[in-house]
């Protein structure tokens, strides 16, 4: 008897039937296509886009040259030079990211002491020649300045769970 | 003026070659926005929404594919062999239009109307067959001649399905010319041949599915394990040449489908007493009859092709050899049971 049924239903194709059915549902199901430049996904505020440099409010670089970001990141993207400002105070003085190494997993802004290393949301950013995507201290100091708002909120959001 | 003209559309080969216009361009717009209507329904079928980026809901995509494919370079690869390279997707689209020459839209809408139309398109689509052996085996790739031994094998095993489903057609109809075809088909929605051929009918399609090595049956292209089968060395203009014969074949397919088994031109509403449809506009005989029947055909392909995983290839050997074939000798024995009892409205001897 199982045979006969087996039998019968592979002689009327019924699973392939059974398999048009759902492709056939689907074509009138509402459509879940996000269409990006116009549309855009939610965000997470842990996510890790370009880098930025912060500063602290009175406008003092938050950066002390500590090099664990230099020493933990499994990429090898920055490379930090420190020295002695006249005030007595250990400084950056260049601090690089190389964006083409970057594999952007965060752990330049876990290691960071003063909060002075982070990722922002930002990630529809290009470079049109490779020397583009070598973030100098400059470029992540105004990455920083321009988005400092965000990047409070965002790690004022995630606080409670560090 | 007037009688200018009409004497120039009397000549013979200016009349043969503007019918053969009047065929080929809606065939080949057709063709272009089978390919939009392909994108669009498998995508539906994902839950995704297709193209929709060029022109109003991506209604200019295929005029930009086609131009994005003129312009490309053609690449020939260092030791293919060039002639063959050429003529390869040459053959492919000249058998693959050139079987469009026989297909009637309407009982006095043929371009040729000859006696054995169904063989001459079944000669046509096995030799549109060379046009892929010949790019494999000229292309001087692996993946290119591995595609061409699968084609080959697939193509000779399913044409001799769809030869014995064809002969259960002819057999009920008692000629090859295609109109006489349609006509036999004629008295109402029973009198169409998918009824008592119900067997061949779906074998017929299966096999034409498998012919135009379309999805469930496209090992020839298989993506996943030879990139894209026999034309992986081809790009631009040559490359869309093989898209074209492909589509048009499947066209083609749908098109003998409607006329030999669904009543072609005629209409579903013919012969019905009830509410006097039987009598009533619908009942009459139109292309649109034709165009709507091939359109479900079409529909059918890209259904497929959005449902079903590819077969193996033993499988495909299995089901050609195995099942196709038998399941259609014994039903043409059927068919002759069916043809001596002179069952009505079928068999009827006219």
């Amino acid at each position: 008897m199982k045979y006969l049924t087996q039998f019968f239903n592979s002689l009327f194709l019924a699973e392939l039937f059974k398999g048009l059915g759902v492709t056939g549902r689907y074509l009138f199901k509402k459509k879940i296509t996000v269409q990006y430049p116009e549309e855009k996904t939610p965000q997470s505020f842990r996510f890790r886009g370009l880098h930025a440099q912060r500063r602290y409010a009175n406008g003092e670089e938050r950066c002390i040259a500590c090099k664990l970001c230099e020493a933990i990141c499994p990429a090898l993207a920055i490379s930090i030079e420190s020295e002695e400002r006249e005030d007595g105070t250990r400084r950056t003085k260049s601090y690089d990211i190389d964006l083409t190494k970057c594999i952007f997993c965060g752990f330049c802004e876990e290691s960071c002491p003063v909060d002075s290393i982070v990722e922002t949301r930002i990630f529809e950013y290009h470079g049109e020649e490779k020397s583009d995507l070598y973030m100098t201290k400059e470029k992540l100091l105004a990455v920083g300045d321009k988005y400092e708002e965000q990047i409070a909120a965002d790690r004022a959001q995630d606080a409670s769970y560090r | 003026m007037l009688d200018l003209i009409l004497s120039i559309y009397e000549i013979p080969v200016i009349n043969i070659l503007l019918k053969i216009i009047v065929i080929l361009v809606p065939l080949l717009l057709t063709v272009a926005y089978f390919t939009y209507a392909e994108r669009k329904v498998i995508g539906y079928m994902q839950v995704r929404i297709g193209p929709n980026r060029v022109g109003p809901r991506g209604w200019l995509q295929p005029i930009a594919d086609a131009m994005k494919l003129m312009f490309k370079e053609i690449i020939f690869p260092s030791g293919a062999n060039k002639v063959l390279f050429i003529i390869a997707p040459t053959l492919a689209i000249s058998t693959a239009l050139a079987a469009w020459a026989v297909i009637p839209f309407g009982a006095e809408m043929v371009l040729a109307d000859i006696n054995v139309a169904l063989l001459y398109i079944l000669a046509m689509t096995s030799i549109g067959v060379y046009g892929v052996i010949l790019a494999g085996w000229s292309s001087n790739s692996k993946y290119a001649i591995m595609s061409t031994l699968r084609t080959a094998a697939q193509v000779v095993s399913y044409e001799i399905a769809m030869g014995f489903a064809l002969v259960g057609v002819v057999m009920a109809a008692r000629s090859l010319n295609i109109g006489e075809i349609v006509a036999g088909q004629s008295g109402s929605i029973w009198g169409w041949y998918m009824w008592p051929l119900m067997p061949l009918f779906v074998i017929y399609f299966v096999s034409g599915v498998a012919e135009t090595n379309r999805a469930p049956f496209d090992v020839a292209e298989g993506e996943s394990e030879i990139v894209a089968g026999f034309h992986v060395e081809y790009s631009g203009i040559l490359f869309a040449i093989f898209f074209l014969a492909e589509y048009a074949n499947m066209i083609l397919i749908s098109i003998m489908a409607a006329l030999l088994f669904m009543g072609g031109w005629l209409s579903p509403f013919e012969g019905i007493e009830f509410l006097g449809l039987g009598s009533s506009f619908l009942a009459g005989s139109s292309i649109v009859w034709l165009l709507s029947k091939t359109a479900i055909f079409m529909f059918l392909f890209l259904w497929f092709r959005a449902t079903f995983p590819r077969y193996r290839y033993d499988q495909i050997m299995r089901l050609g050899w195995k099942v196709f074939i038998p399941v259609t000798i014994v039903w043409i024995y059927v068919v002759g049971i069916m043809y001596y009892a002179e069952l009505a409205p079928w068999f009827v001897k006219g």
